[in-house]
């Protein structure tokens, strides 16, 4: 059998294909001769076959049947082979193959091999790839050879440690003694090594942190010796003394200083001397730089310092290397919260950034500027924003039309700026704007009494010229609805009225209707639009026309509208300048940030609150998590933090929901409920206690008993909501029979995954004894597919001293609860 | 250091160095990914790039393109001085590397790269220390490898 081709000469070969066909066949009839040589044990050609089958492995092919081999080639004690071995081990035996373990054995003999050169090969590979199992295994040699003075070996076993604790944590501990004096080595490899596997202990157990805390003198020491110390042709990088290992020390004392006075103090010193002294004309003084800025900024340095690091990123933003420039504007977002004065004083380099080419930066620069924005600068900031909306590519218009509208909300200087700020984004960038923001427009408008005629002729001068971007079309075609009256009769104030009659008004909004541009959406806006003016314009006839054409459209709530509406001229125009009256001024809801409102049936719910919205004040997040583990958690849905429905969408929806209740008695509801925004808890239980909202208890769902024991009963009572026959409210009461009080109650329940379940807060945390008193709680349940109720308690307490803990299945909900 | 691919510019796999234990579906729908993202950078962009929950250092030399995957507390602009510290080790011990010696030496490139780094961490600051490693080792490899008689070769003795 003719010898097995040289890799150079496969590799060469294969690269003469033309096609990738060509070479699939070249790489088939390759492995086929390799699978035949390995099926012969032949041990000359294994190492070239194996190193040729990585080649092919690397090309994309499979190579699978070459693991085995590899394992072979480890256990040889040909150094070539081990090299190929292990090179093969790495590429092809990840832990997830089932022969990775068989590897345990060799790499423990060669941990143990007589020349350095093999047991770093296995040092290597296990720090590379080795499984839990074999850490856990060869950790003890390791740990051998983190002690050996060989520092080629010592080295290399330091970051073999580093790998083993990521692999299992619990080992860390078996390490420590070895680290005694690993910071006294000359040899910079070890060095940096060590100082890696100091940070990986001390970023994994706050135990390690504090007893390697003593350690910052030390470091300190080295770091200074780096720098003062003269030119070392062996670890020089552009005249600078080893920067790897000076980055690697500063974030050592980063971690070890942070939320420690003493360290920090200790520290100062050299951080300042390092970022006055390190030469900044090459990109190797400049990541020390930062890495040192970083530094400062974590632990508790003084203001001067922090002033220092400041200035260097300020000065990086002026720095013609893109790459420092982008690392600039990301480090100041991180510092932006805390130190925002001093970040201010570069605001126009930052803002400058907003036109740079690289998209990277942009961003940087854009969210930065938003952060920046403050009630001082919004005038001059909200120009260069809005011009770099202008400008921008579309995947940052969304986002920055977003934080437009979120800075101008907070730091508007007139009504009419931010109106006119809105408008501006709305005309040049009203396709990307988020589908929340036309109800929060829509609101913001509704508020600013005195700009109505001014804004509806802005916007629809801005109909006018351009129908194609749908949020500007939806507010437009609101506004003309509600404010049509002052927009014909030529009211406004704050610019030279425009002359425009009925009939015009009325052909835009029906050309809405029909044009192709228009989403659904838009033309329940329009039809809506049209209605309003009903009571607002005299040419109703031409109005109820329209109307009645669409009452037989295809688009089914289009048709609804029209229908519905149609039964307004007809049945009840008695009610119709009540139900189409100006609408009144909306509750402002708490904007911390851009909420997600689903639209559904005309009704809105905002979806989980983001994390800047002001908690809640129902169950802390982290007691039902406990309540899922115990309760082994896959068919149960933990408390969900949900607000009622607010705010309507659009004016279409409302008049809806006014219509809806119209047919259930005949005469305006009183105080709709529904429509008045209802976000803050505090609010919502006013609501709860003061409106009509719900049946009484009297109107027949008998309450029960849901947990009686050891003196402690709950009982449940029952309300079924009436706009949404979806919700039951459970009141829990609380009482304890025994004679000493049950302290620290609290009460928590889980449901299955098909509801949704609202816990308030209670009324006391004590429950007192002999029953002199309840405690209450309001539970929420949302019960859309209208199943059976079923819930989890769990009951916590302290009673005469001891903590109290239980669980109990509620099953015997009364059917009228849930039906 | 999560990972370092080398590719050309034509978009075909030079070395790919794996730090964590991926399924070979996801290395390869990563690497296919990643060398699509940067392939489409212009030249004058910066090094640095987002990448799903990744920072990406990437840089090129010549016609390859060393492209790092770092977390998100590494230090970008100190990686892309471990790149250079790289392609330094290469263009010594190949004299004047090009893609063709990477291409046709490629375990040997791995043998440098496994020497220089490893779990993503530098071993050794020092150029010398770790061409001086290398030296060595290859001096073994030459040692195992007794002459063959030419019947040995053609596979007859």
């Amino acid at each position: 059998m003719p010898a097995p081709i040289r890799l150079r000469e496969l590799i060469r070969t294969i690269r003469t294909a033309r096609t990738q066909a060509e070479e699939r066949e070249m790489i088939q009839k390759e492995c086929a001769a390799i699978r035949s040589s390995f099926r012969e044990e032949d041990n000359t050609y294994r190492c070239r076959n194996v190193a040729k089958l990585l080649y092919m492995h690397m090309l994309g092919y499979p190579a699978h049947f070459g693991q085995l081999e590899c394992l072979k080639l480890i256990a040889s004690q040909k150094f070539t082979d081990k090299r190929i071995g292990y090179l093969g081990a790495m590429l092809l035996l990840d832990e997830r193959q089932d022969v990775h373990l068989l590897m345990t054995n060799c790499i423990k003999n060669d941990l143990n091999h007589s020349t350095q050169y093999v047991q770093g090969l296995a040092l290597c590979t296990l720090g590379c790839m080795g499984s839990s199992e074999m850490c856990r295994d060869l950790a003890g040699e390791v740990e051998k050879l983190l002690k050996t003075s060989n520092s080629y070996l010592r080295k290399k076993a330091a970051l073999c440690a580093v790998h083993v604790i990521r692999k299992v944590p619990e080992l860390m501990e078996m390490f420590l003694p070895a680290t005694k004096n690993l910071l006294s080595e000359k040899n910079h490899g070890v060095l940096h090594t060590s100082v890696v596997l100091l940070t990986e202990m001390c970023e994994r157990s706050p135990d390690m942190l504090t007893h390697f805390r003593k350690l910052v003198p030390q470091l300190v020491r080295i770091l200074k010796n780096l720098i003062m110390s003269g030119y070392s042709p062996e670890h020089d990088v552009s005249g600078i003394s080893d920067p790897f290992l000076q980055v690697r020390i500063l974030r050592l004392l980063r971690i070890l200083g942070k939320s420690d006075d003493d360290s920090s103090e200790a520290m100062n010193d050299i951080l300042a001397q390092v970022a006055t002294n390190t030469e900044t004309s090459k990109n190797v003084g400049n990541a020390i730089l930062y890495e040192t800025v970083l530094t400062i900024m974590d632990i508790k340095s003084e203001s001067g310092l922090r002033v220092l690091a400041i200035n260097i990123l300020g000065r990086f933003l002026l720095n013609n290397d893109k790459n420092i420039r982008y690392v600039a504007l990301t480090s100041l977002l991180k510092t932006v919260q805390t130190d925002h004065n001093a970040v201010q004083r570069h605001r126009s380099t930052i803002v400058d950034c907003l036109k740079d080419l690289d998209v990277s930066i942009k961003r940087r620069a854009m969210e930065l500027s938003f952060a920046l924005v403050n009630g001082n600068n919004i005038r001059g900031m909200m120009k260069e924003l809005l011009y770099f909306l202008d400008s921008c590519d579309p995947e940052f218009k969304a986002d920055c039309a977003s934080g437009v509208f979120l800075a101008a909300e907070k730091y508007a200087p007139s009504k009419r700026w931010h109106i006119d700020t809105i408008m501006r984004v709305l005309t040049t960038a009203g396709s990307y704007v988020r589908d929340d923001s036309v109800p929060n427009l829509i609101q913001l408008i509704t508020n600013s009494v005195e700009m109505h005629a001014y804004t509806v002729q802005r916007l629809y001068k801005a109909l006018l010229d351009d129908i194609s971007q749908q949020p500007l079309v939806q507010v437009a075609s609101w506004c003309i609805g509600e404010y049509g009256d002052l927009l014909v009769s030529g009211q406004c104030e704050e610019e030279e009225p425009i002359q425009v009659t009925e009939d015009e008004v009325l052909d835009v909004l029906e050309g809405l209707l029909v044009s192709n541009l228009s989403t659904p959406v838009t033309r329940g806006y329009a039809l809506t639009a049209i209605m309003k003016l009903s009571t607002r314009f005299s040419s109703v006839n031409r109005i109820k026309k329209v109307v009645s054409i669409y009452g037989s459209s295809i688009d089914v709530e289009l048709q609804q509208r029209a229908v519905e509406y149609n039964a307004l001229f007809k049945k009840y125009d008695h009610m119709r300048p009540a139900l189409l009256e100006r609408m009144p001024i909306m509750e402002k809801t708490a904007t911390n940030g851009p909420t997600e409102i689903v639209q559904t049936n005309g009704e809105t719910e905002s979806s989980a609150l983001d994390s800047k919205h002001p908690p809640s004040i129902t169950q802390p997040p982290n007691q039902a998590n406990d309540l899922l583990d115990l309760l082994g958690g896959n068919d149960v849905v933990p408390v969900i933090q949900t607000t009622l429905p607010t705010k309507p969408a659009s004016a279409g929806g409302e008049l809806l929901d006014l219509l809806g209740d119209l047919s259930l008695s005949g005469g305006p509801t009183p105080a709709p409920a529904p429509s008045v925004p209802i976000s803050q808890p505090p609010f919502l239980l006013d609501g709860l206690s003061s409106q009509p909202l719900f049946n009484d208890t009297a109107a027949g769902i008998p309450p029960m008993t849901a947990y009686n024991k050891n003196g402690l009963k709950i009982e449940f009572t029952f309300e079924r909501s009436n706009p949404n026959p979806n919700i039951s409210v459970i009141t829990i009461h609380a009482s304890n029979s025994t004679e000493a009080d049950m302290t620290d109650f609290v009460f928590q329940a889980a449901v299955p995954k098909t509801f949704q379940l609202q816990l308030l807060s209670p009324s006391s945390n004590i429950v007192p004894a002999l029953n002199q008193g309840n405690v209450t709680q309001v539970i929420r349940v949302l019960n859309p597919q209208k199943q059976q109720l079923r819930m989890r308690i769990k009951l916590t307490y302290t009673y005469k001293g001891a903590p109290v803990q239980d669980l109990a299945e509620v099953n015997n909900f009364p059917p009228q609860s849930w039906q | 250091m999560r990972f370092m691919l080398l590719f050309s510019r034509q978009g075909k796999l030079r070395l790919q160095k794996w730090y964590t234990a991926t399924a070979e579906r996801d290395k390869k729908k990563m690497v296919r990914e990643l060398m699509q993202v940067v392939l489409a950078r212009k030249p004058k962009m910066c090094s640095f790039l987002e990448w799903r929950d990744l920072k990406i250092v990437y840089k090129r030399y010549a016609s390859l393109y060393f492209c790092c995957a770092v977390e998100e507390q590494d230090n970008e602009l100190i990686t892309l001085e471990v790149i250079h510290r790289f392609v330094e080790l290469l263009d010594k011990y190949f004299g004047s590397v090009c893609e063709l010696d990477i291409i046709f030496n490629f375990e040997k490139a791995y043998f440098i790269l496994d020497e220089f780094l490893m779990g993503g961490e530098i071993q050794d600051t020092s150029k010398k220390g770790v061409l001086k490693a290398i030296e060595q080792a290859d001096l073994l490899q030459e040692e195992d490898e007794s002459p063959r008689s030419v019947l040995e070769e053609m596979g007859l003795a």
